[in-house]
């Protein structure tokens, strides 16, 4: 695959333009597409797909293909595996296709990238277009050569005679004609026991311009004539301004203040003295009381919005409560955390006539193309967003807000402008994971059957809130409330924490009950998946051979979410004096059905565990009175070598079974696993998500 | 402002700016060498992580004045004429990063460590690299990665 990008960088070439310039190629029309691949892109009846192939895979005259989709590389590795299924089905080298993504201007629109939906989603409809497009293909060769098309020979872009006397390429088929078909129902695919390309290790396809620096991130974008803005903050949320004395900064050489409303900005040559014109900015703000850290889970629980229904219920929880044998009842609690992605919040934005182009690094850039044609009053074709591929999000960058704060600079300077949050702006004005309370209530008889289960979650989310464990008698339900700060989506969203409470509960459950944590857990699960994982992670660990001591802990914890299933063995140890803990030992078990890449499986399935180690162990947003007191990363503690354990992950691959996504359920395993091997070590049950916040101490 | 010539990857440019401009400021935004990333301006994350005169530096925490007459080596400057460096081999082999914008930093920094430590334990390791943050968890690979360039050049690979 190559890495290089199309010319075609101008703002204003559109779509059809890109396709001209592409040249003659292949052009399919498929209908009906399945419902499961359409589910990626249709939002509203607004934006139905596109079922013609050319609006997804275009074959040029030398063969080479380009794919298009909305969907994003933020680090998840998924520019290499799409390519990988597309290769696979049209029945070409790997190398020869290029993906374009995330450039609202060529590729069909897209919900964004998040909830783990590409690998189920858009990757079956690129792999049912390329299917579509080989089968065309090869009927056009068996029509020019009189012979029967199931009997031709396909491979690495070329169809071959039996007899192998006669070859040709897709790239001499497709040659100066467009082809047009229309084609019933879904293709078949090929399944994943046969699959050559996709199934396969496969590196990050342009590793290379990472190593070297040359790719371009986009705060990395330069344009001609660029200078640079910035924003000017309040003091807190929900600040009033009350007064503002922009002169000083007006009278550094090259600055330019830009007002509009409650927005003030700066514009300047160098991004260093654009931020000097914002320290020369005075303002006064009135600040409303605001709640803080302290109390949090109360007010959370006393200030709900909206009405909420169960999302379970069945039996009755309070009367087999009230008569089981064993029960626990606990209540959970959980931080505000930021996804402190390393590359924040940037954009450059320019605007030629009335077009706007806009390169940000965002999760859905058509959501972004959608806040700029409403800010600025204008048609879909008159904005363009570019997404390159980014320094990561995490659930963090659904939004766009530092595309909208360079298009207002650039408009009103008349020149393209770049804007890059600092740490502080990205720790203080993007958005958090939710803060939440969970309440739960368990329990069983007394051979280890359980009974009931009464769980609610207060603000965190209902993401995989539901057990996964068989019980008759539930009350599953999530409860909304008012958020003091900012919140929206993280990866895994909620199922971090509702696991966390879960696993951390089924743990003493099976204390109280005196039993092996794995034994009661498959005796309450009947889902093969849950249990082949669970069983995986605690042969690799060699559960049945940890046994605790004062000074070591072993835990485990098992889920699902997303279509995907984990199990996490944690050993940790403590130091009998300082009583710190160190993670010592982590085994993650991993299914998701058929795996596409395993290299980049492992790397995610690993990476999710590490990044879950930091909102486990110390992670926390501190704020007060509307103000955030940790904004840097001096005081917001994230996961370093030092803290990283030795880590072995078993991946199941399950070619019988459809693939899903990865970016996500691999994080929420190895909080619940870290807490009960610490209980497994001290007796001390923490409740408090993260774990071990004052730097390693632990409570008790 | 002041003007002075800084010396980067076997090059000169001519650079005017304020005294207390930091080098990464001027890197990525006056010279277009945006290879060197911005992560957190205060030394904490290792993103923008340059060798001046071999050594690893943070190059958001020293002023660009302070570096004029000092030797500095980016991450465009360790490819030379298309061949790659071990570290930069290893990383591309263990597959040592995901989201690659630590990615820089993490080389600069191990370059640096190599140099100085042909072969050094897993500790050394960790301890040289701590101040170097991947959000995306990939840790274990840099580690790997940096112990494959530490036996290639060992071995007389290079």
């Amino acid at each position: 695959m190559t890495t290089r990008t199309p010319q075609v960088s101008d703002s204003d070439v559109n779509r059809r333009d890109f396709l001209k310039f592409l040249g003659g190629g292949l052009l399919v029309c498929l209908s009906p597409v399945s419902a499961i691949a359409q589910e990626s892109g249709r939002a509203s009846n607004r934006h139905e797909l596109p079922n013609d192939i050319s609006a997804w895979i275009h074959i040029d005259a030398d063969g080479h293909v380009k794919v298009f989709t909305g969907k994003v590389e933020v680090g998840q590795n998924i520019r290499t595996s799409l390519a990988q299924a597309v290769a696979e089905e049209l029945r070409v080298s790997f190398d020869s296709i290029t993906m374009i993504m995330g450039d609202t201007d060529l590729v069909p629109w897209d919900m964004g990238t998040f909830g783990s939906r590409t690998t189920p989603t858009m990757s079956p409809q690129l792999r049912n277009m390329a299917v579509a497009a080989r089968e065309l293909l090869v009927e056009t060769a068996a029509q020019r050569w009189s012979i029967d098309a199931s009997k031709l020979i396909v491979s690495s872009g070329k169809i071959t005679t039996p007899d192998g006397q006669k070859f040709i390429t897709y790239g001499n088929l497709t040659r100066g004609e467009n082809l047009v078909k229309s084609v019933p129902g879904d293709p078949p695919l090929t399944p994943a026991s046969q699959w050559k390309i996709a199934g396969t290790a496969t590196p990050k396809v342009n590793g290379r311009a990472f190593v070297t620096g040359k790719h371009q991130f986009p705060s990395d974008v330069v344009r001609p004539g660029m200078v640079f803005g910035s924003v000017f903050r309040p003091e807190a949320y929900n600040a009033k301004l009350e007064s503002i004395d922009t002169s000083a900064a007006e009278k550094i050489p090259g600055v330019r203040v830009v007002r509009d409303g409650d927005f003030t900005g700066v514009v300047a040559e160098s991004a260093f003295a654009a931020h000097q014109a914002l320290d020369a900015i005075k303002a006064k703000w009135s600040i409303p009381p605001q709640p803080s850290n302290h109390g949090l889970f109360d007010y959370l629980k006393a200030n709900p919005e909206g009405q909420s229904d169960p999302e379970q219920q069945s039996g009755s929880v309070a009367d087999t409560f009230a008569s089981a044998d064993v029960k626990v009842e606990s209540r959970y609690t959980i931080e505000y955390i930021a996804h402190t992605p390393l590359e924040p919040r940037a954009a450059v934005a320019q605007w030629n006539d009335r077009k706007l182009t806009v390169w940000t690094g965002t999760q859905r850039p058509f959501g972004v193309h959608e806040e700029l044609m409403q800010a600025f009053q204008l048609s879909p074709k008159q904005v363009r967003v570019i997404q390159p591929d980014m320094g990561s999000g995490y659930g963090g960058k659904h939004t766009g807000e530092a595309a909208m704060e360079a298009a207002r600079l650039a408009r009103a300077t008349g020149k393209p402008v770049k804007v890059v949050w600092t740490r502080e702006e990205e720790f203080t004005w993007a958005y958090f994971r939710p803060a939440g309370l969970v309440e739960v209530k368990s329990a069983a008889r007394r051979d280890g059957t359980l009974v009931s289960w009464e769980f609610h979650n207060y603000n965190s989310g209902p993401a995989a809130i539901g057990t996964p464990y068989e019980v008759p008698n539930q009350l599953v339900q999530f409860h909304s409330a008012k958020s003091p700060l900012r919140q929206g989506s993280y990866r895994g969203l909620a199922a971090t924490f509702n696991h966390f409470a879960r696993e951390c509960q089924i743990d003493e459950m099976a204390h109280a009950l005196s039993m092996d944590p794995v034994a009661f857990r498959l005796k309450n699960i009947t889902n093969p998946r849950l249990k082949s994982v669970l069983q995986a992670a605690a042969e690799k660990f060699r559960w049945e051979a940890a046994k605790p001591s004062p000074e070591r802990g072993f835990g485990i914890a098992c889920g699902t979410d997303k279509g995907g299933y984990v199990a996490t063995c944690a050993e940790v140890s403590i130091d009998p004096s300082s009583k710190k803990v160190k993670i010592r030992r982590a085994v993650q078990a991993w299914e998701c059905g058929a795996i596409i890449n395993p290299d980049g499986l492992r790397n995610q399935i690993q990476g999710a565990l590490v990044q879950g180690l930091g909102g486990a162990l110390f992670e926390r947003i501190l704020f007060s009175n509307g103000r955030i007191e940790n904004p840097h990363l001096s005081k917001y503690r994230v996961p370093r070598f030092s803290d990283t354990p030795q880590i072995e992950v078993v991946l199941l691959d399950r070619k019988d079974l459809p693939s899903a996504g990865a970016g996500e359920t691999g994080i929420v395993g190895i909080a619940p696993a870290i807490g009960n091997a610490i209980f497994a070590a001290t007796g001390t049950r923490l409740r408090h998500m993260p774990l071990t916040p004052e730097d390693d101490v632990i409570i008790g | 402002m002041s003007k002075f010539l800084l010396h980067i990857n076997s090059k000169s440019y001519p650079v005017e700016a304020q005294d207390d401009e930091s080098l990464l400021s001027v890197l990525r935004n006056h010279l277009n060498l945006t290879g060197t990333k911005y992560g957190c301006g205060e030394g904490q994350c290792g993103a923008c992580t340059v060798l001046m005169d071999g050594s690893a530096t943070r190059s958001c925490q020293i002023p660009a004045t302070a570096a004029a007459g000092a030797k500095i080596t980016t991450i465009e400057g360790l490819e030379q004429s298309g061949r790659l460096t071990p570290v930069q081999e290893a990383f591309l082999e263990e597959g040592a990063f995901q989201c690659g914008y630590c990615t820089s930093g993490m080389i600069m920094s191990a370059s640096a460590l190599l140099h100085d430590n042909h072969a050094p334990t897993d500790e050394q390791i960790i301890t040289a690299m701590n101040g170097n943050i991947c959000r995306c968890g990939t840790y274990s690979r840099i580690v790997a990665a940096i112990r494959r360039a530490s036996s290639a050049t060992a071995g007389g690979a290079r």
